[in-house]
């Protein structure tokens, strides 16, 4: 069966999907890490959850996105992955279920131990979910083992595995970083000097993972065998904006140091993906059906051509007014009592 | 236990958890966007005030309603694998619209809900409301026309080499006749929680002599609200079950109870009954005269019995399965479902003749009635729910697939075994937590001095 041209399309969407969930709700992630991390005081904090009050649950909404939308275009892959790791992703779960009440639990509490027991249900939801995701995306490219039945029989050591935990540490590590750019470019006063300071201590510790990281991908999957040249490129991309990133910080560029450490994790997604690519899923079990092809996994031709209408019809909507509500919330924010 | 046991039991739990959070979100919603219209329109700082704390509790509701929402999304791929792989071409799109569409509007005016008081225009402000309201009803929509696709297929095919199937006309998917009866169901059924949870807590602060002009305007406001959509929700219900005796006979027959045909053309309906599920034989009932046949008005000549049913259904998909349903729980369930409704209706009239000159308020027996309703529109939307999933066995999707050959293969029943564990005590503490908090703030009132929540807010420093 020859690819389509939708089906190469949704592929890339899907991927679209993830890179907007990685590069928005990264930070996301990463200031929720702060509250534990970075933090002093009770004042502090509370910056730290204004800067994303407004914003986090619509960057969730890119998530939920991706699920339905893998579930509309490659149901079969949907089944396959969401199954096949399904105690990583209730822990995911559980954490983001964590998070997301912490934030109006949190504004609700009168006492500081109150307060404290939702801080710690934000910090450990914000660091459970990208290391995670991290240890499942790293795993899934380096194989898992699929009986005929498409469905993943897996052990411990398939989830669990040098890889999978440089993944998920190098993501939850870019998503930290990435974190701290966003809380230096939203707020004034010490704690943007703090996050910035932090930063910079953290990029030489981002490089060693980085090399890790691409030893590792050349060591543990077939990228460099499949296409070697873009694998080469992205890699390189990849160390260019963490370069950029970790430059910019010490120049005291926030917006660019930002938007750089956003494209690590756009870079990591897009790696992962112009790896699989033309599978879904990497198959370990050598002789027993090897792979998830995108042709097999994916629905049929007409509900592709009424998603596409859809996601190009949706999609433009969405963006503007996601851009404007983070416009309307573009102005920094500083430690101290709200006056009036 | 079997993996699909524990499945079953883990799907029930996390959709009927979620499902007391989606009605309110929706009924809050609508109610707290009508009252900052209000505020709009006649310009009274009382409405703005109402806007405020109903607000606050939706907020509060809405933040469960979310999280408890993207379990349900992940669990057809982690518990369902084989229902995803055989309905994904048709169920995953109204899924994905539903985020596009829905998911995202709700989420982000919210944010720029709750943020922007007195930031922007009066106007623009109950504009992001009314978007968050209709963005939670636009995912009733689409979710409902899934789910209205596995009660009643229409517009796809089944693909023989892959066994899958697959959709061939989104049009008919979204013009269903079961999606056109179960969306006003359910919407007016959540209309009628958000009512009856505004007049329920404002019943109780009332007994208490709290705010009393702030609460008995609440009041009103939700009796009305409550008024209105339980006399639609019972139509729509009605309208709904006149296609259920057509497309699910089985659904139908024993929510009324009924093993044998009936003979007569007046068919009394089952007030209470007995059932001998294990025979298949019904046992004494006490019954209301006629009216059955009033109900079922659209239906002509005889009602057919389960017994009937079932062997209609042996005919048609083979012996192998067994047809019948939990005839009970769906017989329990249709009363309590259909008895609250009807109930709500008939105290929201009452209430509301009373309210006038303030009568009501003195009747404190009835108050505290009114204040228990709070509780009530939950209880009947989960019998709702149950009638609707439980009524469709063996089925998950009807007369295609079953619900045993829809279950995760590699999901080992351990790891559904510490799921359930989880999400159990998860639930438990996030619903305590919840009810907690909504006590208290509905104990502190509209206008107790603001408690110091969040030092900083977004746009506190510059204007724009």
């Amino acid at each position: 069966m020859a690819m389509t041209g939708l089906q190469m399309l949704w592929f890339i969407l899907i991927a679209v999907l993830f890179i907007g969930f990685f590069f928005l709700e990264g930070f996301d992630f990463g200031v929720g890490m702060g509250m534990r991390f970075l933090a002093h005081n009770r004042e502090e904090r509370d910056v730290l959850v204004a800067s994303i009050g407004p914003v986090w649950d619509g960057n969730e909404v890119w998530l939920i996105t991706a699920g339905g939308a893998l579930f509309a275009s490659f149901p079969e892959w949907y089944a396959t992955l969401f199954s096949g790791y399904y105690i990583i992703l209730f822990l995911i779960l559980a954490g983001l279920i964590l998070r997301g009440v912490s934030f109006e639990f949190r504004a609700h509490m009168h006492t500081d131990k109150g307060r404290n027991i939702w801080e710690w249900a934000m910090f450990i939801g914000s660091f459970l979910a990208p290391f995670l995701f991290g240890m499942m995306f790293t795993s899934m490219v380096k194989g898992m083992p699929m009986g005929a039945d498409k469905n993943i029989y897996a052990t411990f050591g398939d989830y669990v595995n040098l890889f999978s935990v440089v993944g998920g540490v190098a993501v939850t590590l870019i998503c930290y970083i990435h974190g701290l750019n966003y809380i230096r470019l939203k707020t004034h006063g010490p704690i943007r000097y703090r996050a910035e300071h932090q930063a910079k201590r953290l990029y030489p510790l981002l490089f060693i993972g980085l090399v890790v990281f691409a030893i590792l991908v050349k060591t543990e999957t077939d990228f460099f065998d499949l296409r070697p040249t873009s694998t080469l490129l992205l890699l390189g991309f990849i160390v260019l904006s963490a370069v950029v990133a970790a430059v910019s910080t010490f120049k005291g560029k926030e917006l660019a140091s930002f938007l750089a450490t956003g494209c690590i994790l756009a870079g990591v997604v897009i790696l992962l993906f112009n790896g699989l690519f033309p599978r879904v899923m990497v198959g370990s079990v050598e002789g027993v059906k090897e792979a998830l092809l995108i042709t097999e996994a994916s629905s049929s031709p007409y509900t592709l051509k009424v998603m596409t209408y859809v996601a190009f019809g949706l999609l433009p909507f969405v963006l503007a007014y996601q851009a404007w509500s983070y416009y309307i919330f573009s102005k920094r924010l500083k430690a101290g009592k709200v006056e009036g | 236990m079997s993996i699909l046991t524990l499945a079953r039991f883990q799907f029930a739990m996390t959709t009927v958890f979620h499902f007391f959070f989606v009605p309110l979100s929706i009924g809050l919603g609508l109610a707290v966007a009508i009252m900052e219209t209000m505020y709009v329109v006649k310009k009274d700082e009382k409405y703005k005030d109402m806007t405020k704390f109903w607000g606050n509790i939706f907020a509060l509701t809405f933040a469960v309603g979310v999280v408890t929402g993207i379990i349900q999304e992940f669990q057809f791929g982690m518990n369902w694998s084989e229902y995803s792989r055989f309905m994904g071409d048709i169920f995953g799109a109204p899924l994905a619209v539903e985020a596009l569409l829905a998911f995202f509007m709700e989420s982000t005016f919210l944010g720029l809900w709750m943020f922007t008081w007195d930031k922007v225009s009066k106007k623009m402000h109950c504009v992001f409301m009314w978007l968050v309201a209709f963005g939670s009803t636009l995912s009733a929509l689409w979710i409902l026309a899934a789910n209205s696709f596995m009660q009643n297929p229409v517009g796809f095919k089944l693909n023989e080499a892959t066994g899958r199937a697959e959709l061939t006309s989104f049009g008919k998917l979204l013009t269903n006749h079961q999606l056109w009866l179960e969306f006003p169901h359910v919407i007016f059924g959540a209309f009628v929680t958000g009512g009856f949870i505004i007049a329920g807590i404002s019943a109780f602060k009332l007994l208490k002599n709290k705010d009393k002009e702030f609460f008995r305007t609440s009041l009103k406001f939700g009796l009305i609200m409550g008024l209105i959509s339980s006399i639609l929700v019972i139509g729509a219900g009605h309208y709904q079950t006149q296609a259920i005796i057509e497309d699910q006979p089985m659904k139908f027959a024993a929510t009324e109870g009924l093993y044998e045909d009936t003979v007569d053309k007046n068919v009394p309906w089952k007030l209470i009954g007995a059932f001998d599920t294990e025979n298949h034989k019904e046992g004494a009932s006490i019954e209301i005269p006629y009216l059955l046949s009033i109900l079922g008005s659209s239906h002509e000549g005889s009602f057919k019995g389960m017994n009937t049913i079932n062997e209609e259904l042996k005919e048609k998909y083979g012996d192998q399965l067994n047809y019948y349903v939990p005839t009970k729980t769906l017989f329990w369930s249709f009363r309590v479902m259909a008895g609250f409704g009807s109930g709500l209706a008939a105290l929201a009239i009452l209430a509301l003749l009373l309210l006038k000159k303030d009568r009501l308020l003195k009747i404190r027996w009835l108050l505290w009635i009114v204040g228990i309703c709070t509780f009530v529109p939950f209880v009947a939307n989960t019998c709702g729910w149950l009638i609707t999933e439980l009524g469709r066995a063996p089925w998950t999707v009807y007369g295609l697939f079953t619900i045993a050959d829809s279950v995760s293969p590699s999901v080992t029943a351990n790891q559904l075994l510490f799921s359930n564990i989880v999400y159990f005590l998860l639930f438990t503490v996030l619903g305590g937590v919840l009810v907690f908090l909504i006590y208290r703030v509905s104990k502190k009132g509209p206008y107790a001095k603001a408690e110091v929540t969040d030092n900083v807010d977004p746009l506190a420093k510059e204007a724009f």
